[in-house]
């Protein structure tokens, strides 16, 4: 691993001002960024500490949640609130990782933390666009078990590995940037980028830009939510497929739906062909399954991940079948 | 590179000791300090052989950087015998729950950081708990009974 310094900052614009200046990185838990230095992906200079502040989750005026960046994801999962309001946020968040690394993990580093590709964490042996542009990607050809069947490109077909923004993306939440030119904020579902030909750009995130946390909307009256995850052993393993989805039914039609997909795309995919389709029609299988098509029109699986497809429209059927139960 | 001091509460007692610039605090427990019962196992994350107690919750130590620990307690399985080995140690000999023992130090401290939050477990959240240690040689029943025995009274009550 390179040598570097670091230095912990006390403020979001303190930390801000620093993220601006050559070789600084942000260090939320360090569970990805710590790796991937010591695997020789990352080579930062200057690790600034950010865990020092923004750790509150606070109500929001309008009623929703406002989850400082810097919040460990064990207690976002253990939040008397995010449990009874937003359960499958929490459900999510406790689908990841090992309970050590969801004590050590933030909630900014979630977010920004990168692919689990093989092929990206391999400096030593392997091409990777996203590593060195232009280089070549080794993942076409190679081991594609974890990669993209939505939204990939020649250059990349990585795909974002978190579980809590699968959750994030169905709840409607939107993320809060602090930067040179002031706080903004964006929605979390238009916060991680496509991979086209410049897959090493992968969030909106500006230069100097920092995130200082995560808001939720109120919950919906009566609405349902539930996260389910697919993956090669029943704990400690990223998502082959998961998905996340929020409704509210009234006379038997979908009143609301969001619908979120992980382990299949460069970013938490939020499926809105599907939801316009479900939007306001009637909550039946058959409607579900005919929506489900449409959003999966353009999947471009491939030989290592070819199950994905129906694994993921079977699980979105069987997950929205259960929460349309439960509304009955 | 350069030298920096960090002091902390390793086990219950005050410590001082250098850090170089980038160095985790598994290597510096080790190396840094003399205290081997962390493991090197992976060193990524994925195997649980390094866990040690950070303010009482289980970390990660080699994904965590040593100068992060500045004034906080760390606590390992060297701490964990007083004048005579812990209950939890007791019931890991008594299920023959260690082989090579390689996962032993991160298993006891992952299960002591368990039973200090819920001393009654039941069989699943044992499992959850222990879920990111990884064990090559018991396949963790031994492990599991262990913690049992001492969430429900068998050992050291
Ligand atoms: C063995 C293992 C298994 C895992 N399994 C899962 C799983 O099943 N599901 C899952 O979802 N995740 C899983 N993870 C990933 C884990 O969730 C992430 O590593 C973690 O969330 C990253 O958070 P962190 O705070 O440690 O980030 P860090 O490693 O500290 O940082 C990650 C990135 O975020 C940037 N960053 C940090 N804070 C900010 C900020 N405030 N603003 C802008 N940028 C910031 C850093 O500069 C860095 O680029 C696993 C990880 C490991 C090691
Ligand atoms: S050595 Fe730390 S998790 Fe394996
Ligand atoms: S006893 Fe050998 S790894 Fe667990």
């Amino acid at each position: 691993m390179n040598p570097f310094t670091y230095r912990r900052a006390t403020t979001a614009p303190e930390a801000a001002a620093a993220a601006a200046l050559p070789g600084h990185r942000l260090l939320g838990g360090g569970t990805n960024l710590v790796d991937l230095m010591r695997k020789g992906v990352e080579h930062p200079e200057t690790l600034i500490d950010v865990t020092g502040f923004s750790q509150q989750i606070e109500l929001t005026p309008g009623g929703g949640l406002l989850i400082g960046g810097a919040v460990r994801n064990s207690a976002l999962a253990a939040h008397p609130q995010v449990r009874r309001d937003y359960p499958l946020l929490s459900r999510a968040v406790l689908t990841g990782a090992s309970a050590q690394i969801r004590n050590m993990a933030t909630v900014a580093g979630n977010v920004m933390q990168r692919t689990r590709c093989t092929y990206f964490a391999d400096p030593a042996a392997s091409r990777c666009n996203k590593r060195v542009p232009g280089s070549g990607c080794d993942a076409q050809g190679g081991f594609t078990r974890y990669h993209a069947i939505l939204g990939g490109s020649s250059a990349c077909i990585a795909t974002h590995p978190s579980d809590m923004c699968v959750a994030l993306a169905a709840l409607d939440a939107t993320l809060h940037l602090l930067g040179p030119d002031g706080p903004r904020a964006l929605p979390l579902s238009e916060f991680h980028r496509l991979p086209g030909d410049t897959p090493h750009l992968e969030t909106e995130l500006r230069p100097g830009e920092i995130i200082t946390g995560v808001e939720l909307p109120p919950p919906l009256p009566a609405m349902r939510s539930a996260y389910r995850k697919v993956r090669d052993r029943a704990s400690y393993a990223f998502a082959l497929v998961s998905v996340g989805a929020c409704i509210t039914v009234e006379n038997g039609h979908f009143a609301e739906i969001r619908l979120a997909f992980g382990g299949i795309a460069h970013r938490p995919w939020r499926a809105t062909r599907a939801e316009a389709a479900l939007r306001s029609g009637p909550a039946t299988p058959e409607a579900v399954e005919a929506a489900l098509k449409l959003e999966f029109a353009e999947a471009r699986p491939l030989d290592g991940n070819a199950f994905k497809l129906p694994l993921a429209r079977r699980s979105a059927a069987a997950l929205l079948a259960q929460l349309i139960g439960e509304t009955a | 590179m350069a030298m920096k001091p960090v002091t902390f509460t390793l086990n219950g007692l005050a410590k001082a000791a250098f850090t170089e610039d980038g160095q985790n605090l598994l290597d510096f427990l080790r190396r840094g300090v003399g205290d081997m019962a962390p493991k090197y196992g992976c060193g990524q994350g994925g195997c649980g052989a390094c866990t040690v107690l950070l303010d009482g919750v289980p970390h990660l130590s080699c994904l965590t950087l040593a100068e992060t620990v500045e004034g906080r307690r760390v606590d390992t399985a060297s701490g964990l015998a007083g004048a005579t080995i812990s209950p939890l140690q007791e019931a890991f000999m008594d299920r023959f729950a260690a082989q090579c023992g390689y996962c032993t130090p991160g298993m006891l401290m992952a299960a002591t950081a368990l039973l200090a939050k819920n001393p009654r477990p039941n069989r699943d959240e044992v499992i959850e708990a222990i879920s990111g240690n990884i064990c090559r040689c018991t396949g963790y029943e031994p492990i599991i009974a262990a913690i049992l025995d001492v969430a429900e009274g068998r050992v050291g009550a």
